[in-house]
């Protein structure tokens, strides 16, 4: 792993944003994700990285409550923001979903103009006063995803007209546009030509000053660019959580060290 | 040889050829199927389509073609002045026809040779009592010239039967031959089957297509001739319905066009809004067990014959309406109504509606849902934003299969709305629609040459451009709204 740029941080965070406890999740009979324990901080990027399959988008689907909406699935155990526990029947997930904001694995834009994806959550949660307003998010949030330059001149045409790689960064700009404090984002960057990336990436670098982002990813290049703590998940169990320079160079489980060097995936 | 028997042997020939042909190909590489072009059944497929196709559409043909002929030839040994005269011609050709299948049942009970059959003559025996002991009862007594001419038509049919057998079976003979001899390994069988498939499927679309147009080149014609008859703007513009037999009556379409759209209004006002709202509890809100249930429920209400319907509306729906609503409020004491027939149509329609739209709400990618839940969107707004713009153009079409359907009903209306063509606003009033006068200007005696009966072909070529028009416009909708998902 010599190649690989591993930037000494400091973490001096060390507010909680989310904590997990105990997070047992089954679809149906299976198993998927078994006792996670998980700290993850405020204005902090947070990475998971393990093999396929492994229940990285399934944790993250249960931190701001997407597994409600399959039927089959099922969740245990204590997940808290702000030391709020989001699994009580107290909560709305509706409210939390637009505090957790989420851009799935699969690019899913809606079969609306560019522009009206984007304008969806500022315009169901009433954010901005005027037209003028909402254009200027829509904008910013399509900026900061690095797609404005290819669509401004096509906002009214179909977001689903894009290619996959634009679709991706468009979902990006749609959650972006809600402004949530939490972001979670499910590969984002899968279908992205480098140039692209390191716009994402530095868009992520940006947002971190402000929101706590949980990014899963299957290159550990960009794990150890873009990350001060990484979560290695294997068979549905949390190996080993801790700062990314601490998880890139000196492994404490023998099955990190395997992955990050290759041997399993 | 009878057709079925014909059919029945060029089939058999036809599997004969898969077996014949598959073997074949495998014995020009051989045995190794690896070696071959296609799998070995696309040869043997190859064979038999060759056989049974051309074998199949020649006798189509032939089946097709042979009445006319025949028909023409009799016609024209009536001599020239019945010729002409269409009626004429017609019943002689009937009496022609009835006497040759008497002769051919008298033959069949009697066992009777060919030649015994020729030598029989019309005024030399009792040729109505004969054919009265085999069960063919005649109206008068035979005619020689028409009972000469029913045994030329047998003849003549029988001569069309052979040559048909003949070149049937050689045309299956032949494909057979030609398919066999192209065998060989590098042979491209699975590109001929592609082809084939590929013909099959236009042709079927162009039976649809040239059916439709059929029905409206008809339709056409005889509306021309109505125009020649009567004046085409009485008709359109005509505010009164009053046919009488004696002629001298009155066409306006106007009061027809005014109940139509009427009491489909009323039926879409019912349908519409509760047939979408059904749909949306069954694919988002209901539970998957409740959706079991529910869903083949409403759809039951969809295979009820709507002169059921009828009855419902004529004997609960219209006095419900005229007892409780129409009678305290002032507004009549008829029991048919504009509002009965259209309640009924309604209800009728909810179940289209609400199955159609529900299966159009579950082909919406989840994934779609995710986004907007992701978004922190409720669950009505994701259905109201999301889910529905992206259904919409399968609703519209929904709706309209729904609105035709309103359009077109007679039944209820006869039941529901009564036969009276009155113009007017009150809903609790009898009217009529269109449908309903095209089927009584055709019941009773009737001749298509008074603008009376033929007033029904313009009227149902008045209905035919208003769905039309109705497709046309929820196209437009479906092109302006479209929201595509991949
Ligand atoms: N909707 C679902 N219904 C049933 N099982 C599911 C569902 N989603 C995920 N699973 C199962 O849960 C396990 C974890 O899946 P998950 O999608 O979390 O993997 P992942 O780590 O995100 O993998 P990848 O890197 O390929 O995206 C898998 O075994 C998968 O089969
Ligand atoms: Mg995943």
């Amino acid at each position: 792993m010599n190649d690989m740029r591993i930037v000494e941080r400091d973490v001096d965070i060390t507010e909680n944003k989310i904590t997990a406890r105990g997070v047992q999740v089954y679809y149906g009979t299976n198993h998927a994700l078994k006792d996670v324990d998980v700290d993850i901080l405020d204005k902090t990027v947070t990475a998971f990285i393990g093999p396929s399959g492994c229940g990285k988008s399934t944790f993250l689907r249960c931190l701001n409550r997407m597994n409600d909406t399959v039927a089959s699935a099922r969740v245990e155990g204590k997940i808290l923001l702000e030391g709020e526990d989001i699994y009580d029947p107290k909560v709305d997930p509706v409210q939390l979903r637009a505090k957790v904001g989420m851009v799935f694995q699969k690019p899913n834009p809606f079969p609306k103009s560019i522009y009206d994806n984007v304008a969806y959550g500022p315009k169901i949660h009433g954010l901005t006063r005027n037209k003028a307003e909402l254009d200027e998010i829509v904008e910013k949030s399509l900026r900061r995803a690095a797609i404005w330059n290819e669509v401004k001149d096509r906002l009214d045409a179909s977001g689903t007209g894009l290619s996959g790689g634009q679709q991706q960064r468009l979902c990006i700009a749609r959650a972006v546009a809600t402004n949530p404090e939490v972001l979670l984002m499910d590969e984002p960057c899968s279908a992205l030509d480098p140039i692209a990336t390191a716009q994402v990436e530095e868009l992520i670098d940006e947002l971190r000053a402000e929101y706590s982002v949980v990014i899963v990813t299957h290159s550990m290049q960009q794990a150890a660019r873009v990350s001060q703590k990484t979560a290695f998940f294997h068979l549905g169990h949390l190996v080993e959580y801790g700062e990314t320079g601490q998880i890139f160079t000196n492994p404490q489980d023998p099955r990190t060290e395997s992955y990050i060097t290759g041997r399993i995936g | 040889m009878s057709v079925g028997i014909l059919t029945l042997i060029v089939l058999a020939l036809a599997v004969v050829g898969f077996f014949v042909g598959r073997s074949r190909a495998m014995s020009s590489v051989g045995g190794d199927a690896r070696k071959l072009h296609s799998l070995p059944g696309y040869y043997g497929q190859t064979v038999s389509l060759f056989t049974a196709v051309p074998a199949f559409a020649l006798m189509a043909l032939w089946l097709f073609v042979q009445p006319m002929v025949i028909d023409a030839r009799i016609v024209g040994q009536l001599g020239p002045q019945i010729a002409e005269d269409a009626t004429a011609s017609k019943l002689a050709m009937e009496d022609v026809s009835r006497i040759a299948s008497g002769l051919d049942a008298l033959q069949a009970a009697r066992g009777m040779t060919n030649e015994e059959m020729r030598d029989m003559r019309a005024d030399f025996s009792d040729i109505r009592g004969r054919l009265a002991e085999v069960g063919v009862a005649l109206g008068s007594e035979v005619n020689p010239q028409i009972f000469e001419m029913a045994k030329d038509y047998r003849i003549m049919q029988a001569r069309g039967a052979m040559m048909m057998s003949v070149l049937v079976l050689a045309a299956a003979a032949a494909g057979f031959v030609v398919a066999l001899r192209r065998i060989h390994g590098e042979f491209r069988a699975r590109n001929v089957s592609e082809t084939f498939v590929r013909w099959l499927l236009i042709a079927s679309a162009g039976v649809a297509i040239l059916t439709t147009i059929g029905i409206v080149m008809s339709l056409m014609s005889e509306t021309i001739r109505f125009f020649g008859m009567y004046p085409i703007a009485d008709f359109f513009l005509g505010f009164t319905w009053n046919p009488q037999f004696r002629g001298g009556s009155d066409l306006g379409l106007i009061p027809l066009l005014w109940g139509t759209l009427y009491i489909s209004f009323v039926s879409m006002v019912v349908a519409v809004p509760i047939g979408i709202f059904a749909a949306i509890y069954t694919a988002e809100y209901a539970p998957p067990k409740v959706r079991a249930v529910v869903k083949p429920v409403i759809e039951l209400i969809a295979g009820i014959p709507t002169v059921v319907f009828g009855l419902f509306a004529l004997v609960t729906v219209g006095p419900f309406l005229r007892d409780y609503i129409a009678m305290p409020l002032g507004l009549g004491n008829s029991g048919s109504s504009v509002m009965t027939a259209g309640l009924v149509i309604g209800v009728l329609n909810i179940p289209f509606i609400s199955s159609l739209t529900d299966d159009i709400i579950n082909a919406v990618p989840q994934s779609m849902r995710d986004g907007s839940y992701g978004l922190g969107a409720t669950k009505s707004e994701t259905i109201r934003k999301v889910v529905l713009p992206a259904a919409l153009p399968g609703i519209v079409g929904a709706i309209l299969l729904a609105a035709s359907r309103a359009i077109g009903e007679t039944m209820i209306v006869t039941m529901g709305a009564g036969a009276a063509a009155k113009l007017g606003l009150n809903p609790f009033e009898a009217m009529t629609t269109i449908t309903v006068k095209i089927v009584s200007q055709l019941t009773g005696d009737i001749a298509f040459d008074a603008p009376e009966t033929l007033v029904a072909f313009a009227l149902g070529m008045t209905l035919f451009v208003i769905t039309l028009c109705l497709n046309i416009f929820a196209l437009w909708i479906v092109r302006k709204y479209r929201e595509q998902y991949e």
